[in-house]
């Protein structure tokens, strides 16, 4: 895959896509440093995620995913995965 | 303790009607459900014919959060539980919650959602498989997700028994008022119409092989030659009567019977339907209605049709069976019937069967082409699953 970028965004979508909204969730406020589980992805929706994130950006996840249990954490360990942009 | 159990609320998906009202109109009106399948290329299979829902749009009713993680049957299963509580005027998040199970019957878990997910698997690889597809196949998962959407956390199970299982359900749920817990929701619901689910039910045999939708689905008529597989079903909420009452409740009637039994060396069906009917002690002549279990299968329906002339005399009580304008709906089927038995009772009116000519033979007061008039108080459900359950479910207004 030639994906060298991974945003919020991109995350959103990739949630919407794999696990729908959860019902009385905002995703458009500020949920950077909200627990998934307060926004209403259960650990399942969260798998479910990491695996579409996998298939898309061609990188392993489950080893280094750890304690990600928020948005913002989230990005940063998908970031920190992908191959460094050339300048 | 020996509560009452009643019944306050029906919620109904069929292919010929979605909702209580739809469905009991289209009923009456012997409008059938049954035509050439379309969820899926069905040409070259044997089985064309089905009963399918169409115009379900399960996103009008339901959140997306539940779209990606549910198959179309545990979706059917979520609406008509909501229709169910709401036409109990229940609202379980006022309720306690341990005070409130679900029992619902299966017999196939979610097939569509599985046969995507194993395509997934083997032409593209595990990664591709959904993570939902844990539950999303599974037989209990009906009763789990509507426990999850409405916090309903107290007693809950699933019965997989084949068509049995819609009466096998109910009576659980009876069992658990018996012990306490004051409202149940019940039933069942099966929805089998992809192309996997199809060669299942092919595998199993039975199935008409008839194009005519008029022709199809012929029970105690000697053109009988199998039967057409739908989709869809009911869920019922079960209440303890006095708490019923307490709370004003408007009350279809009681489950006032059920026994199930096991075929052995001989059928156990005419024992299910004494067993029954001792419970709600009840005398034969005090069935005012008998909902059919309607195999359309010569012997089938020769062991059904000696039963009630051996238990209510040669034509000694009024036989239906309006799931010939359904299909057989599996786990369904019986919660469907049970649900249309209470709505007979409220209006005074047998449904009918539909396009069957009645065999002589079978010595069946069989109620057909229109509704009959009567005066009715107390039905009788028969329902058979595949190799030898059987269950009967007597119920009063």
């Amino acid at each position: 895959m030639s994906h060298t970028t991974f945003t919020f965004d991109d995350l959103k979508r990739i949630l919407l896509e794999g696990s729908g909204v959860p019902e009385g969730a905002d995703l458009d406020a500020d949920i950077h440093d909200t627990q998934f589980a307060d926004i209403g992805y259960d650990s399942l929706a969260l798998l479910e995620t990491v695996g579409r994130v996998e298939r898309e950006y061609g990188i392993d996840l489950e080893s280094v995913l750890g304690d990600a249990t928020t948005p913002r954490a989230f990005v940063d360990v998908v970031r920190a995965q992908l191959p460094v942009q050339a300048a | 303790m020996n509560a009452s159990a009643v019944v306050t609320g029906l919620g109904v998906t069929a292919p010929n009607g979605l909702g209580v009202r739809d469905y009991w109109n289209a009923t009456l009106a012997g409008k059938s459900g049954i035509g050439p399948l379309t969820h899926f290329d069905a040409a070259s299979y044997p089985a064309r014919l089905a009963g399918e829902i169409n115009g379900f749009t399960a996103e009008e009713h339901l959140p997306s959060r539940l779209m990606p993680q549910t198959d179309r049957v545990t979706r059917l299963s979520l609406v008509a539980a909501d229709w169910a509580l709401a036409d109990a005027r229940v609202r379980p998040a006022e309720l306690p919650a341990f005070d409130l199970g679900v029992i619902t019957a299966s017999s196939a878990g979610g097939f569509e959602f599985s046969q995507r997910e194993l395509k997934n698997l083997w032409s593209r690889g595990g990664q591709y498989v959904s993570a939902y597809q844990s539950f999303a196949w599974f037989y209990a998962v009906n009763t789990g997700q509507i426990s999850i959407r409405n916090g309903m956390r107290g007693p809950s199970g699933v019965v997989v028994t084949d068509q049995a299982g819609g009466l096998d359900a109910v009576a659980q749920a009876r069992r658990q008022i018996r012990k306490g817990t004051s409202l149940m929701l019940a039933g069942g619901v099966d929805a089998l119409l992809c192309s996997w689910g199809w060669v299942g039910l092919h595998a199993g045999g039975r199935l008409s092989t008839a194009d005519e939708p008029t022709h199809a689905y012929l029970p105690f008529d000697d053109r009988a030659d199998g039967h057409v597989p739908g989709e869809g079903g009911a869920l019922l909420t079960l209440e303890a009567a006095d708490a019923a009452r307490a709370r004003g409740a408007r009350v279809y009637g009681e489950i006032a019977g059920y026994a199930a039994t096991f075929d052995g060396r001989e059928t156990g069906l005419r024992r299910a339907v004494e067993l029954a009917l001792a419970d709600a002690k009840t005398p034969p002549g005090d069935v005012d209605v008998v909902f059919a279990d309607a195999a359309a299968e010569a012997d089938l329906d020769g062991v059904e049709a000696y039963t009630l002339v051996t238990v209510f005399g040669p034509h000694g009580v009024p036989v239906t069976a309006p799931k010939t304008m359904t299909g057989r709906l599996y786990a369904g089927a019986a919660a469907l019937d049970l649900s249309t038995a209470f709505l007979a009772l409220e209006d005074g009116l047998i449904p009918p069967t539909v396009h069957v000519e009645p065999a002589d033979r079978h010595g069946l007061d069989l109620v057909v082409s229109q509704p009959r008039a009567a005066r009715l108080r107390t039905a009788l459900i028969l329902a058979r699953g595949h190799d030898g359950f059987n269950s009967a479910m007597v119920v009063r207004s």
